[in-house]
Formats: C-alpha cells, sequence, structure tokens
C-alpha cells in the first residue's frame, strides 16, 4: 500500500474526481438495491406478522379460527379499522362463529428487559386459558422456562380471573405464589429457578387483566358482534 | 489498469478448500468471534447464521472483485463497508420475509455481520486482488469454512445444553440438561475444546510430515 500511496502525483494533488464517482456511484447502487429488496420483501414481513399474531391468539384460546381486532379507546371498544389510538385486543370466534376468547397483551420487566405476553382470556368461566410469550430476552435454560416448563404452563388452563361485583376490578388479584404453595386458583405457582421471570409474567397478567378486563366484560356485545355499538341503528 | 495475470491465483480445488481446513476463518484466523460465541446456541441458528454470513461474503467479495480496477485505494475501506452493509440490510429484509420466528432468535447479530472481520478481511486481502471466479470459489469456501465452524459448535452446545439436534430430544426425559453449554460461558467451553482438538491435529501432522514446511509449523 505504501508503495502505492508514493505512485500518487506530489505536491497534494489527490484525485478527488475518483474518489468522489466511486463513493458516489457505490452509494447509488447500494441505495437501489436496499429500496428493491425493501420493496420487494415489504408484502411478505407484513403478512408473516400477521400469521404471526394470528398464530399466537389461536395458541391462547382454544378452538379459536377467526379474529378480529378491537384497540381499546377511551371511549370503549372500536374495530381497529377506525384508527383509534390504544391497547389492540383480539376477539376470537370458533367455527360456529360464537365468541371463544378474548387475547390481550401485557408485559412487565423480568431478569433481562421487558417481556411482552399475549394472554387468552374466556368471558364464559372469566378465567385466563392461555398464555404465550411474544418478545423475550431472559436467559435460556432459566427464565424462559416460562414458556417452556409445562407444569408452569399448566397455571393458565383454567386461571381464575373473576371481576368483583360492581365490575371494575378483578375479585382476586392474580398473584405469583412460591413454587408448591398454590391453593386458589387466582394464584400462579411460580417456576423454581426462574421467579423472577414468573413474578414478571403474574404481573404482567394482573396490570393487562385489572386494566382489561373490565372493559372487555362490559363491551361483549360489541366483540359478538363485531359492531361499534354507538354506531349500530 | 493492465492485468497481470502472474500474480493472480489460479482457480484450484486448494482455493474452496483452504476456506473449510487450513485457512478456517474461526479455529485458525479466529476472525469473527462475535458472532461464532453468541448465536450457536442452537443448531438452527447456526446454520442460519453461518449462511447468512456466507451470501454476504459471496456478494459483498463478487463485488468488490468486480469493482477493484475502479475502486480508488484511499477510498477502498468506506467503499467496501457501503458494499457489506448494503448486502447484510439484504439479508436482514430476507431473513424477516422467511421467518420472523428465526429472525427474533438471530437478534442484533444480522446486521452486525456488517462488523464481522472475516467479511472484510476477505475483500481486502483477497477480491480487491484477484479475478472474479477465483473470489467467488475462494469466498464460498471461507463461507462454508465459516459455517462450518458455527456448526460445530451450535451441534455440541445444542446436544448438550437442551438435550436436543434442531429441535428434537435426543436423550431419554431424566435427562439433565447442561445449561451452562447454552448460556454464554458454554461458548468459550465448547470453542476452547474445538481449538485444542484442531490445533493437536495439526501439530500431529506436522510431527509426522517429514518435509521441511512441516518441521517450520512444528518450530513455529
Amino acid at each position: 500500500m505504501n508503495a502505492e500511496v508514493e505512485t500518487q502525483p506530489r505536491g497534494g494533488v489527490t484525485p478527488t474526481w475518483p474518489m468522489l464517482r466511486t463513493l458516489g456511484g457505490i452509494a447509488m447502487m447500494s441505495g437501489l438495491l436496499v429500496v428493491l429488496v425493501y420493496q420487494t420483501t415489504l408484502p411478505i414481513i407484513a403478512e408473516n406478522q400477521r400469521l404471526l399474531t394470528e398464530k399466537a391468539v389461536f395458541q391462547v384460546i382454544p378452538g379459536a379460527v377467526t379474529k378480529r381486532d378491537f384497540v381499546v379507546t377511551e371511549g370503549g371498544l372500536q374495530p381497529v379499522e377506525t384508527g383509534g389510538a390504544g391497547t389492540v385486543i383480539y376477539a376470537a370466534a370458533g367455527a360456529d362463529g360464537g365468541l371463544r376468547g378474548v387475547a390481550f397483551p401485557g408485559a412487565a420487566r423480568g431478569y433481562q428487559d421487558v417481556i411482552q405476553f399475549l394472554f387468552g382470556y374466556d368471558p364464559d368461566c372469566q378465567c385466563i386459558v392461555g398464555s404465550k410469550v411474544l418478545k423475550s430476552t431472559e436467559t435460556p435454560g432459566l427464565g424462559d422456562k416460562i414458556s417452556t416448563d409445562p407444569e408452569f404452563l399448566k397455571n393458565f388452563v383454567a386461571l381464575d380471573a373473576r371481576l368483583n361485583a360492581d365490575g371494575t376490578a378483578l375479585a382476586n388479584p392474580i398473584v405469583p405464589v412460591k413454587h408448591g404453595t398454590k391453593t386458589q386458583p387466582w394464584q400462579i405457582d411460580a417456576v423454581s429457578g426462574a421467579t423472577i421471570s414468573s413474578n414478571a409474567m403474574a404481573r404482567a397478567l394482573n396490570d393487562a387483566a385489572q386494566d382489561l378486563l373490565p372493559k372487555v366484560q362490559r363491551e361483549l356485545a360489541t366483540l359478538l358482534s363485531g359492531e361499534d355499538p354507538k354506531e349500530a341503528p | 489498469m493492465a492485468e497481470l495475470p502472474t500474480q493472480q491465483e489460479p482457480l484450484t480445488l486448494d482455493t474452496f478448500v483452504r476456506g473449510l481446513w487450513e485457512e478456517n476463518p474461526v479455529f485458525v484466523m479466529l476472525l469473527g468471534m462475535c458472532p461464532v460465541l453468541a448465536v450457536t446456541n442452537s443448531t438452527m441458528n447456526a446454520i442460519a447464521m453461518g449462511l447468512a454470513t456466507t451470501f454476504v461474503l459471496v456478494c459483498s467479495s463478487l463485488l468488490v472483485s468486480l469493482l477493484r480496477n475502479w475502486i480508488p485505494k484511499q477510498v477502498r475501506i468506506a467503499s467496501y463497508i457501503v458494499i457489506i452493509a448494503t448486502f447484510v440490510t439484504i439479508v436482514d429484509y430476507g431473513i424477516q420475509a422467511i421467518s420472523l420466528e428465526l429472525y427474533a432468535a438471530l437478534g442484533a447479530f444480522i446486521q452486525l455481520i456488517v462488523a464481522n472481520c472475516v467479511i472484510l478481511g476477505r475483500a481486502e486481502a483477497y477480491a480487491s486482488k484477484e479475478r472474479l471466479h477465483t473470489t467467488f470459489i475462494n469466498s464460498l469456501g471461507m463461507g462454508a469454512g465459516f459455517t462450518l465452524a458455527l456448526l460445530s459448535l451450535g451441534t455440541v452446545r445444542e446436544i448438550l445444553g437442551s438435550g436436543t439436534i434442531l429441535g428434537v430430544p435426543l436423550f431419554p426425559a431424566d435427562f439433565q440438561p447442561w445449561v451452562v453449554m447454552i448460556l454464554p460461558p458454554g461458548g468459550f467451553f465448547v470453542l476452547g475444546a474445538w481449538l485444542l482438538l484442531f490445533n493437536w491435529l495439526r501439530l500431529r501432522k506436522a510431527r509426522k510430515s517429514p518435509d521441511p514446511t512441516g518441521a517450520a509449523i512444528h518450530a513455529s
């Protein structure tokens, strides 16, 4: 390389044009390629995202075959198409068209970072019927047991989430308990070795359920019909 | 610029095989250690990372080789990085289109291929001097060697750390996996063990071979 440098013209004459031409040309080619690939993959990635969400919703609500997305806004539940801002929940229907359950997201800080969950709620039994970890960076083999440990996942098969008499909050807050000491249907039996992650999951579920379930239960008719009650004749 | 055919490497089988064994980027040159240690906690991740790196390596080497007579020395590193970054972006979108779950598993390491010194090293040391077809074969060999190394680590770590291979259970249900193997220390343990094996094999070969090159390797 030194030999090359020495062969350049002396007296500070740097060949600016070839450098500009090269960098400009490469940058332009790079931009073109990236835009081309971005445009090609955009619909595929959006479809993947949709399938992933759908798969997760059907996984947390047994028997679900279709879903509709709703936004929880200040004024109540609205179909996602109306463009309101707020938490998105998914009303899932079975093959007969009846409401099977509602999937709602939750998040809480775990050992490494915030863990994102999706929970399934069945309005008939007023209980949590499924859970899925959407995003987690918990320690493999320890904290990530919350998405694999079969014993722990049994907590979310029929976890009591009844509302109190006036329907404003859960009758019994969902709480984690030490492994092997679960006595009540609203308690979560933590995984030993993944206590912080288990607690995070319980906290995420409790926070989300306390906030969303009263609104969901109040407007079950909206979810069933898929229409905004205020707009219906 | 005139071509100087005498300085350029003829295309032989060695052009490819070198990357697998003699100049293996991981086990011999110890380059690109970050993804080697970080994403090899399962066989699938290792394969995906290896293939993604190979794609970037081959494409960027080809383009560098193609443009080698137009890129002035002063701006070559900047040019190489832009070329490499372009292909990394393409791979990034490509993996998202193939599987979002795989994308989530590989995390930030896809974007970090840009900084993988195997690729920049190939561009600087080989592709910028050699013809298109030898560059293609050589970078393919290097990519295969890198993938092979990732696979060697990923398979061992998955078998010991999760008791599975590509997600298929290998052991009876009462096998207690060595969790440490899929955690960062496991990466160092397994890498160390492979390096030990490779160096022992090389030393043994050098000791047995009577020719002076072998003696030189042994002496060093």
